[in-house]
């Protein structure tokens, strides 16, 4: 819990989100219209979808599955009955004047997720429900000075609303929640998180309190489009709150938008002016009901999640818990990892030295050249070979990072990159011996000062030795016959 | 007025069938009654060309030994089934000149059996209404008159046009929707039979919505063979419609034996209301004997929910009306009228021109009891009783096969007569609506006569998804009946 300092005492934030998750599938919620994104204008709209006269919903039940698989990833109760209500307003991306939703009985009760924080410190939040709905389509106000367009291929595609409950203390918080829930969704297959092109948007509520008293006024800060702007609409919020408090004000229930422009937030519509959406439960549609064998099924199914690979990251490979959370944040990147350590000509390559690859040398170039790891020059069988070389001492791990780089740059694999440059490290002990010889005999004193007991000249033999081996040769090696020969 | 549209739809069946007659030779006649008929106004938009290709095709499908259900059968179609490249307005300025790109899931299975299309039918708006005077094309007229008098009669409604073109001959069937009794009663109206089936038997796809868990769609005809002709093709699972129930559609034809003995008919005592005509009393009490006389076993059954009904049918369908017409704001098709150009001022003047007063009053209705603060003390009560009310009908159907009930509590009315006061008006569906709101089917037929030369209906109310006892038995009352009076449009 993080709690705020200002002139008038201490505050503590509270925050809900509502999470609007764009469900992986094929055709939309209830049309058999496309849902890719991207499409020309309306080139994705149904019949259904345009609401012409007489026409009716059909259930897609590859949504329902999307939903009952979140549902299971989030810990929650999958409810066996539930309920597709009418949500009514008028807007004209909204073609048949109210938006097929659930209200009273969603498909998803409550549940939890694991928030990852700093240190490898985790805390739980609760989820309060999810449900499935339609998506509006899209009002294009600038596309011409006098007229808005109306573009409805989004109209109609499903929507998971994920609604937390209201147990988030901070912008900090908020931002792993979100990136928790993002990861989890991913790991699923049910939404692919892509904040920046619409597919998850956040709704923020929030209010501010003395700690320990009864819950303040929230107001509902909508539509905030990346974990960065949720973040910082909410520092915004907060701010707000305490100064309309502390200068006398009082908190009014309202509906906001956040301008990351001006970095406001403003109020967009208050409780008096909110709609009446007269809720009812939609005619056109038989309540839900799921057999309780097909949910098993799904959770059968179910795919790794997060926090059960990071612990088995943690527990077989024994990284750090920190190193298992880098890694498994993203699926694709504990894919890679998991790829390299398992992919070794003789079993299991070293976890640990693969674990630091992958997150220091392998992220650090993907982040240098913008690259991701499916257009990477090196993938997990290249990088693989790489460790193996250092594993059997045909390369030490300073000329490994060399060979990376070069790996990086050609895509070539390290063994031939080794041969090519003849970069293979030097562990026949007569041909060393006879460079550590020479280089012994060309610094007497040196030598002589070694053998008194200074210790610190021993690394700079060791140094000499690396240079006239171009830094092939082997450094455990060089360090046991410079020992064996100056007794130091 | 020629005596090709003077048969009943199976009589013409089967002179087709040995090609004694062609569908063309039969559709020109009956686009000349529709014609003839033009000053009823039964009819918004006539197809005559479309209706002779059609009629040509199904003469050459015959010719090479393929022949539907309906091959050759020239028909109405009510204005509230979208019709592929044919105007639906659902009698609605708001819809007039909508052009639909698709066709109904029922009206596409009546031409895959081979029927003729005529035209589309008036109706009142959005199927609101029970006098055919609220549609924005006009009132239509009932073929009927009271003896001795020239004073025009409203036909009953929302289906009134279709009564009308089946009554004054100008089709030899035609399909209706009902709502709250909307086939029924102008079925009773007009002197003709009409089918509402059980809700989920035929596909709402493609019908223009006016109440989505009590529309449903049936045949208006002038036998009780004929209905069940019209509804086997009509009828269909449709994975479209979530709400169409997959069950095989028998051979309703096939279930008219003519044979009630032992048949257990309940007569529901709280439909004896007060303030009925006695004529409406003594049509109950004949439809009583006959079935008796039949071999049917009579028993009194108690529905003690019924007086709630109206009410309950008249929160639930304007709420969800108030929901499906949502989507006519001048947007994406139909009427848009711009006003000042702000968005608020167009959805306002759109639907302020677009719909009639009618359709308005029941908007403002359906949003009010949805409100937040109405919601339970209306909406949610009204499904409560509604529940109720099919228990009601559950009960009595363990004890009984079939209920037999006057279709509408008075003859046609004039017209302009009620057009102040709904509630008058709402009482014309007293029992109807119960059914519609247990899901159940109805059938309407004509039975007699009242005292001023107008036809009057009994309704029979069956199981779920058993239309096949409900045709039985109403074969065996036509049987007894022989309703054969001609309208007086037709004798004139």
């Amino acid at each position: 819990m993080s709690l705020i300092e200002s002139e008038s005492g201490t505050w503590e934030v509270v925050i809900g989100l509502e999470v609007h998750a764009q469900v992986i599938s094929h055709s939309k919620l209830f049309s058999g219209a496309s849902t890719a994104f991207g499409a020309e204008p309306n080139s994705q709209v149904s019949l259904v979808d345009a609401a012409l006269p007489g026409m009716l919903p059909v259930l897609n039940r590859v949504c329902v599955e999307q939903a009952i698989r979140t549902g299971l990833g989030l810990n929650a109760r999958i409810n066996h009955l539930s309920v597709f209500e009418r949500k009514n307003y008028f807007y004209p991306d909204l073609p048949a004047g109210y938006q097929i939703s659930q209200y009273a009985h969603p498909i998803v009760g409550e549940g939890t997720i694991l928030l990852d924080l700093e240190e490898g410190e985790t805390r739980e939040v609760g989820i309060e429900r999810l449900h499935l709905e339609q998506d509006a389509g899209k009002s294009l106000h600038d596309q011409d000075p006098y007229r808005t367009f109306v573009d409805l291929n989004r109209a109609g595609v499903a929507l998971m609303e994920i609604v937390s409950k209201p147990d988030l203390r901070s912008a900090a918080e908020a931002g792993a929640y979100l990136r928790k829930l993002r990861s989890i969704l991913r790991y699923l297959g049910t939404c692919d998180g892509n904040m920046d092109e619409g597919s998850m948007r956040c709704d923020v509520n929030l209010s501010v309190r003395r700690p320990g008293e009864p819950l303040g006024t929230r107001t509902e800060t909508k539509n905030v489009n990346s974990i960065r702007y949720v973040q910082r609409a909410i520092e915004i919020e907060t701010r707000r709150q305490i100064e309309v408090i502390e200068s006398g004000g009082s908190i009014v229930q309202e509906t906001r938008l956040f301008d990351h422009r001006s970095g406001e937030t403003r109020a967009m519509r208050s409780k008096e002016e909110a709609h009446d959406y007269r809720y009812f439960p939609d005619p056109d549609l038989l309540p839900l009901e799921l057999d309780p064998a097909w949910v098993e099924e799904v959770r059968a199914a179910l795919p790794e999640l997060p926090d059960a690979k990071r612990r088995r990251f943690i527990e077989d490979y024994g990284l750090s818990a920190y190193d298992a959370a880098v890694l498994v944040a993203e699926k694709a990147n504990a894919d890679f990892y998991e790829a390299v350590v398992e992919g070794g000509p003789k079993g299991r390559r070293d976890p640990k030295t693969a674990a630091n690859w992958v997150t220091v040398n392998y992220f650090g170039a993907l982040n240098a050249s913008g690259a991701s790891l499916e257009d990477a020059p090196v993938d997990a069988t290249k990088l693989g070979g790489l460790l193996d070389l250092i594993a059997d001492d045909t390369i030490s791990g300073r000329i490994a990072k060399e060979v990376f780089e070069e790996m990086w740059e050609t895509g070539k694999p390290a063994a031939e990159i080794v041969e090519a440059k003849g970069l293979k490290q030097i562990t026949d002990t007569g041909e060393l011996e006879a460079v550590v010889d020479k280089i012994i005999a060309e610094n007497p004193g040196q030598a002589q000062q070694v053998a008194e007991g200074n210790p610190k000249l021993l690394g700079w033999f060791v140094g000499q030795v690396m240079k006239a081996t171009q830094g092939k040769a082997n450094p455990g090696l060089v360090n046991k016959l410079l020992r064996e020969k100056l007794g130091g | 007025m020629s005596d090709l549209t003077r048969m009943d739809l199976s009589e013409a069946r089967d002179l087709l069938a040995k090609k004694s007659l062609s569908a063309k030779e039969l559709t020109e006649a009956h686009i000349a009654a529709v014609e003839a008929a033009r000053p009823l106004n039964a009819f918004v938009t006539e197809t005559p060309e479309k209706a002779l290709a059609m009629a040509e095709a199904s003469d050459a499908r015959r010719a090479k030994g393929e022949a539907g259900l309906l091959e050759g059968l020239p028909l109405a179609i009510k204005d509230l089934f979208c019709t592929e490249g044919v105007q639906t307005t659902a009698s609605s300025h708001i819809l007039e000149g909508f052009v639909p790109p698709y066709e109904s899931t029922v009206t596409a299975n009546l031409w895959r059996e081979g029927a003729v299309l005529l035209g589309k039918t008036n109706m009142d708006e959005f199927a609101m209404g029970s006098s055919n005077m609220t549609s924005h094309f006009g009132g239509v007229e009932n073929p009927w008159h009271r003896a001795g008098s020239n004073q025009k009669l409203v036909p009953g409604g929302s289906s009134g046009g279709s009564a009308a073109a089946v009554a004054a001959r100008c089709a030899l069937a035609a399909t209706g929707t009902d709502t709250g009794g909307s086939i029924r009663q102008p079925a009773a109206f007009a002197g003709v039979v009409g089918l509402k089936p059980t809700y989920g038997r035929c596909s709402r796809w493609g019908v223009v919505a006016f109440a989505s868990s009590l529309d449903q769609a049936g045949p208006m005809t002038r036998s009780v063979r004929d209905a069940a002709l019209m509804l086997r093709a009509m009828a269909s699972y449709d994975p479209k419609d979530s709400t169409s129930v997959d069950r095989g559609v028998p051979d309703y034809e096939a279930a008219l034996t003519g044979e009630v003995k032992g048949l257990r008919i309940g007569v529901p005592k709280e439909y004896r209301v007060e303030g009925m005509p006695p004529e409406i009393d003594r049509l109950w009490q004949q439809g009583m004997d006959w079935l008796t006389a039949a071999g049917a076993e009579l028993r009194e059954v108690s529905l003690p929910h019924s007086k709630y009904a109206l009410p309950t049918y008249y929160i639930i369908a304007p709420a969800e009306a108030s929901s499906n017409l949502a989507r006519y704001d001048g947007i994406r098709y139909g009427l848009r009228e711009p006003g000042d150009g702000s968005l608020t001022d167009l959805y306002e003047s759109t639907r302020a021109a677009g719909f009639g007063d009618e359709v308005k009053r029941r908007l403002l209705i359906g949003t009010y009891v949805l409100s937040a603060g109405y919601y339970d003390a209306y909406y949610n009560k009204a499904r409560q009783v509604r529940s109720l009310i099919a228990r009601d009908f559950t009960e009595s159907f363990a004890e009984v096969d079939l209920l037999l009930t006057p279709t509408a509590p008075s003859a046609a009315f004039a017209m302009g007569e009620k057009m102040d006061d709904p509630l008058a008006m709402y009482l014309n569906d007293v029992f109807t609506v119960p059914a519609s709101l247990a899901g159940l089917p109805g059938i309407s037929l004509p039975a007699g006569l009242s005292d001023e030369g107008l036809p009057l209906g009994l309704q029979l109310i069956g199981r779920a998804f058993d239309e096949e006892t409900l045709l039985r038995a109403a074969g065996v009352l036509e049987t007894a009946a022989a309703f054969d009076t001609l309208p007086s449009f037709l004798a004139a």
